[in-house]
């Protein structure tokens, strides 16, 4: 005690030894979140006390985009709308015809005992910022439990799927994009309904269809849709074309590359689909050894019985 | 340059105020959706770095860390990843603040680049052990956008400082 210096110069632990506390600490909560998933109710916490900041950060580059939209010139604006007014035209005829098919549909899918397509409710959401981490694709939208939206709800710009809801929290949440490179999703070729999978690669233009054989029926240009079989995303939405298909016959299977017809990279308005059935239990982070004291369970169980 | 060398002006002292604002800027920078990544500069890490350096006392490692916590949960990625890299860039920055200061604003981004530099790395090591993708050299862009910005940066931040003791009412600012 004599040798400690005398407390107006007392400066509490040294730098080394400070850095080394939080360093561990953050070791022990990468460890924690990565193995556990404990983190959840902590990361929910922050996020929802983070939300003024991130809004307020919104607000300027808000008010720019509504700067722009009041600018934008009365040209642009009238030829969008005269562009609107012929595709409205043109969808007429089909919307005419769409009640009655409709009705058709419901009656034969009745006859058939199939399970009915529910027709999707969604939730209109704005994308707030991209997650600053280029290891992973996603986004964080505006809506969040609070407005209804739970995990593994698709989500869908105007060109198509975008990506799925991975994580809630109260008043955001983050949508892994198709094209994380853990992403998947059953989709089907339009021209002759080949299924497929479609794995996002972790760049931002491209997805891949994997495991299809070399022979494939699959040309540069297939329209990619949705399949549905998975109960998640609703069957028949767009999620890209074929851009490239290699078959190297050195290969066990087909290279088909597909380039994602959502704007993952763009827009900023999305809808949340309502995911048409339920979503299927997440598989387990990380594999649990296979239970070995099943068989001295079974005798011990047996014993009993034979005992009772 | 029309600066003068540093460590040769008395500077008020900082208005802890003050530092809190750019931080929370400094987070709300980051936060913006930028629509592609390469090249935008961690502004938190930076402005970390400059209160480190200014004012190690007061910054110290503990703030560091906690922000990281907050960019850790506000960009969905594994929870400590910023914080360990935010608390090491703290460190460096503290244990050279006292040699940095004397040299001018140019060498001092160089060294500031070193800094942000290794932070990057311990994020990259990171990802790279929990089983990431390497994600190109872009990754370290924008560590040599935000050390460019160093200079920019501390006379912005320092200009609160700078004012005189007295105020002047004949002069503007």
């Amino acid at each position: 005690m004599e040798h400690s210096p005398p407390p107006f110069f007392n400066r509490g632990p040294a730098p080394v030894v400070r850095v080394t506390f939080f360093a561990i600490v953050s070791i022990f909560l990468m460890v924690t979140d990565a193995r556990f998933r404990y983190m959840e109710p902590l990361r929910q916490a922050i996020s929802t006390v983070v939300y003024p900041v991130q809004r307020t950060a919104l607000a300027p580059v808000e008010a720019g985009g509504r700067i722009g939209d009041y600018f934008q010139s009365i040209a642009d604006l009238q030829q969008e709308n005269e562009q609107l007014r012929a595709g409205k035209l043109k969808d007429a005829q089909d919307l005419l015809t769409l009640d009655a098919l409709r009705a058709e549909n419901t009656q034969l899918r009745g006859l058939l005992d199939a399970r009915q397509r529910a027709k999707s409710e969604a939730i209109f959401a704005e994308i707030m910022y991209a997650g600053r981490d280029p290891f992973s694709r996603t986004v964080i939208i505006d809506k969040g439990t609070t407005q209804g939206v739970v995990r593994g709800q698709p989500v869908i710009d105007t060109g198509g799927v975008i990506g799925q809801v991975t994580r809630v929290q109260p008043l955001v949440s983050e949508v892994t994009l198709v094209t994380h490179k853990n992403h998947s999703v059953p989709v089907q070729v339009v021209r002759n309904g080949l299924r497929a999978v479609a794995f996002g690669l972790g760049d931002a233009e491209s997805m891949e269809l994997r495991f299809l054989p070399l022979n494939a029926p699959v040309e540069p240009g297939d329209e990619i849709v949705t399949s549905g079989i998975d109960g998640l995303y609703p069957p028949g939405l767009p999620v890209g074309k074929v851009a490239r298909v290699d078959r190297e016959s050195t290969q066990t299977f087909a290279k088909v590359l597909v380039a994602p017809a959502g704007g993952t990279g763009q827009y900023r308005q999305v809808l949340v689909l309502r995911p048409v059935g339920e979503a299927p239990p997440a598989p387990p982070v990380m594999e649990e050894p296979p239970p070995k004291k099943e068989p001295a369970k079974v005798k011990r169980q047996k014993l009993r019985q034979g005992q009772g | 340059m029309a600066l003068e060398a540093p460590g040769q002006r008395i500077l008020l002292p900082v208005n802890v105020g003050f530092m809190v604002l750019t931080v929370l800027l400094a987070l709300g920078f980051d936060l913006l959706p930028w629509p592609a990544l390469k090249g935008v500069p961690d502004m938190l890490a930076l402005v970390i770095c400059f209160w480190c350096i200014r004012e190690p006392r007061k910054m110290g490692i503990g703030i560091p860390f906690l922000l990281g916590l907050v960019m850790d949960a506000a960009n969905g990625v594994l929870m400590g990843q910023h914080a360990l890299a935010y608390s090491v860039l703290a460190f460096l920055a503290i244990s050279v603040s006292r040699r940095v200061l004397w040299f001018g604003l140019l060498a001092q981004s160089l060294q500031v680049l070193a800094i942000l530099l290794t932070a990057q790395l311990v994020t990259l090591l990171v990802r790279m052990l929990v089983g990431g993708p390497f994600p190109g050299w872009n990754y370290f862009l924008g560590c040599f956008v935000g050390a460019a910005l160093w200079p920019l940066l501390s006379v912005i931040l320092l200009a609160p400082q700078r004012r005189p003791a007295s105020v002047d009412e004949t002069r503007p600012i």
